[in-house]
């Protein structure tokens, strides 16, 4: 081999002119691969870790009620005009068991059981709609960590203190340390202090969200003791509808994932991928391409030293590898520079540009990049490389 | 390997030697018409011939370059013609030096480098004592102090020495030299000739060299005359049994 490596190193540092060209071609194009990766990578990161950060997972609900129809008797045709029942508000039966039993799954990484139902706000005159969210603080907060959205105060819920959202804080005047009057409806009210005040950036979430112990929501429903949601996050975000129809099977329960509640959002991220993935297939067909012209060349050119090699007693597939180092080390070199020049426009992007979001940059991508480009690199070779070794020592002496 | 060869043993025999182009075409032509030639250690040969005589064609496959049609080549006694491409490659590197009539050296390595070649593709990275042998037979050819020049350092008699330092440093029992000091001014020639007397001599390296100068074939000791595509004379090289 280590012949083989010195003739195609010299070879290619002695067509020097050739051998940049290809080189910042090569480097063009897997920079252009590497950028682009890397920033569809990073937008889709930050579109997910946004659309999830306000939500669980997975959600676990109680299944809807169903009406029971009547059989009809025996040889009797029956027609039934069926009205949907009306879903009230019910707890979870058993939840405390079902947040057991989830905790135990492997990929589930947090479960908090939620109990949330309607409820006016009322200071003075004003009136507000709102959704009371009844959590057990410490399961709550590893699945959205709202305590670092506080903005006011603190977070912190259970005996007479509650945490709003920064809407509703405005559209009622209330500042921290001020009371706020919830009605559950008939007839059950509740005064609680407003300890903190949040804002998640969502304006309906901050509009509408009242943060309160599980107990106090519990009675403000009159649902004493239930939970009417678990919400669940796993480690892997994309094994989500599978770790949900696993929870579905398990508990007998109706089990949402992120993925069917944003299908839309589903669809866009994966035609982004796919036309991500088109654009780099292209870019690197391209390189191979370039790749495999100038070996073609350079073959041509060196006809005659090639000749000469064999006349010297190299072998056909000495030859055959000469010239498939060449492309690998095309492809290995110009992935290196494209790389960290591909690094350099992320870097770039991230400090001077919209800073809309950050392009987090992963080593792996590197070491990615420059496995494929060798890869492509030898397989560009291929051609040139055969032609290289078939030819005729007496033709190729002759060669001028 | 040549080393252990008598110096008497026969390098080359040639028996019913053809050689055609463009077979089953139209335009098939045999250039060698059945040849028989045997060539010693110590032979130093001449082959002339006018152009078109078939010369080269001979010359490339004697040097397993190119295949014969029909006949059999034997080199070092071995039977050439139904081995494969590494084989054939491995017993062209290992016996045969080649000296073009253009030096056809590498121009990406240095004249070292060059004359190392046939050792490198065969045994990869030099030895110390490969590379001492290098430098020697550059010195030998008059070249020490010019070992780490580019090719296109060198003028022409001196690239074409370098070729021929590169031919013999493999030790090979047989040099061919297709035309060698044909590009090369008088002066120059003299030289090139006196190294290929030299190795005759002193390593018993048969030497075949193809030339057009009557003057050049008067100072071999054999000459071999080709007239379109056979052996019309072969005078003063008849030494079996000496």
């Amino acid at each position: 081999m280590w012949i083989e490596w010195t003739i195609a190193t010299r070879f290619l540092r002695e067509g020097k002119a050739q051998s940049t060209l290809i080189l910042v071609g090569i480097a063009t194009g897997v920079a252009v691969i590497v950028f682009l990766t890397a920033l569809i990578t990073g937008l889709q990161g930050n579109i997910i870790e946004r659309t999830l950060g306000t939500q669980a997972h997975i959600r676990v609900q109680p299944t809807e009620e169903t009406n029971r129809i009547l059989a009809p008797a025996d040889g009797a045709v029956q027609l039934v005009l069926e009205n949907k029942r009306a879903q009230r508000l019910r707890s979870i039966n058993n939840w405390q068991q079902v947040r057991d039993v989830l905790d135990t799954l492997p990929q589930v990484t947090a479960v908090s059981p939620v109990i949330s139902g309607p409820a006016f706000a009322r200071r003075g005159e004003a009136l507000e709609s709102v959704a009371l969210i009844g959590i057990d603080a410490p399961r709550y907060q590893r699945i959205i960590p709202i305590q670092d959205d506080v903005i006011a105060g603190v977070f912190r819920i259970g005996a007479g203190d509650t945490v709003i959202g920064r809407q509703l804080a405005a559209d009622l005047g209330i500042r921290v340390g001020d009371k706020l009057r919830l009605d559950g409806g008939q007839g059950r009210e509740t005064v609680l202090n407003v300890a903190g005040i949040f804002e998640l950036g969502v304006r309906e979430l901050d509009s509408r969200y009242v943060y309160l112990d599980m107990k106090q929501a519990q009675s403000l429903l009159d649902l004493p003791g239930a939970a009417t949601v678990i919400d669940v996050t796993v480690a892997d975000i994309f094994a989500a509808r599978e770790v949900s129809a696993r929870i579905a099977r398990l508990t007998g329960l109706k089990s949402e994932s992120w993925m069917e509640t944003n299908a839309q959002l589903m669809n866009a991220l994966r035609s982004q991928s796919l036309s991500t993935q088109m654009i780099s297939l292209f870019v690197a067909l391209s390189v191979a391409l370039g790749i495999a012209s100038v070996l073609s060349v350079s073959v041509v050119q060196r006809t005659r030293e090639i000749g000469i090699l064999r006349a010297m007693g190299t072998t056909r597939p000495q030859m055959l590898r000469v010239f498939l180092m060449q492309g690998a080390i095309f492809g290995l070199a110009g992935s290196l520079v494209g790389g960290l020049a591909g690094y350099g426009l992320v870097g770039a992007f991230n400090t001077f540009g919209p800073k809309l979001f950050y392009i987090p940059v992963s080593p792996w991508l590197l070491v990615a990049a420059a496995m494929v480009a060798t890869v492509t690199g030898i397989v560009s070779a291929a051609i040139p490389a055969r032609r290289a070794s078939g030819l005729d020592p007496v033709e190729a002496i002759r060669h001028v | 390997m040549s080393e252990t060869h008598d110096a008497a043993q026969e390098v080359l025999r040639l028996e019913g030697l053809r050689k055609s182009y463009n077979i089953g075409k139209p335009t098939e032509v045999e250039v060698l018409h059945g040849l028989d030639l045997r060539l010693q250690r110590r032979d130093f040969a001449a082959l002339v011939g006018a152009s078109g005589s078939g010369k080269s064609t001979l010359l490339n496959v004697i040097g397993l370059l190119d295949r014969p049609t029909a006949g059999e080549l034997y080199l070092l006694g071995k039977p050439t013609r139904g081995m494969d491409d590494a084989g054939r490659t491995a017993l062209r590197g290992g016996s045969i030096g080649f000296v073009f009539q253009f030096h056809h050296l590498i121009q990406a390595f240095t004249a070292l480098e060059n004359v190392l070649m046939p050792l490198m593709v065969a045994t990869g990275k030099p030895t110390r004592e490969q590379v001492d042998r290098g430098r020697a037979l550059l010195s030998e050819v008059g070249l020490s102090g010019l070992e780490h020049r580019k090719p296109d350092q060198l003028s022409g008699g001196q690239q074409q020495r370098v070729a021929v330092a590169r031919a013999l440093v493999t030790r090979p029992a047989l040099l061919l030299a297709d035309e060698p000091t044909g590009n090369l001014d008088s002066h120059s020639a003299a030289e090139v000739f006196e190294l290929f007397r030299r190795f005759n001599r002193e390593f018993g390296c048969g030497v075949l060299l193809v030339t057009h100068d009557p003057r050049l074939s008067a100072q071999c000791d054999r000459t071999i005359s080709l007239v379109d595509g056979r052996i019309a004379r072969d005078e003063g090289g008849v030494r079996f049994g000496t």
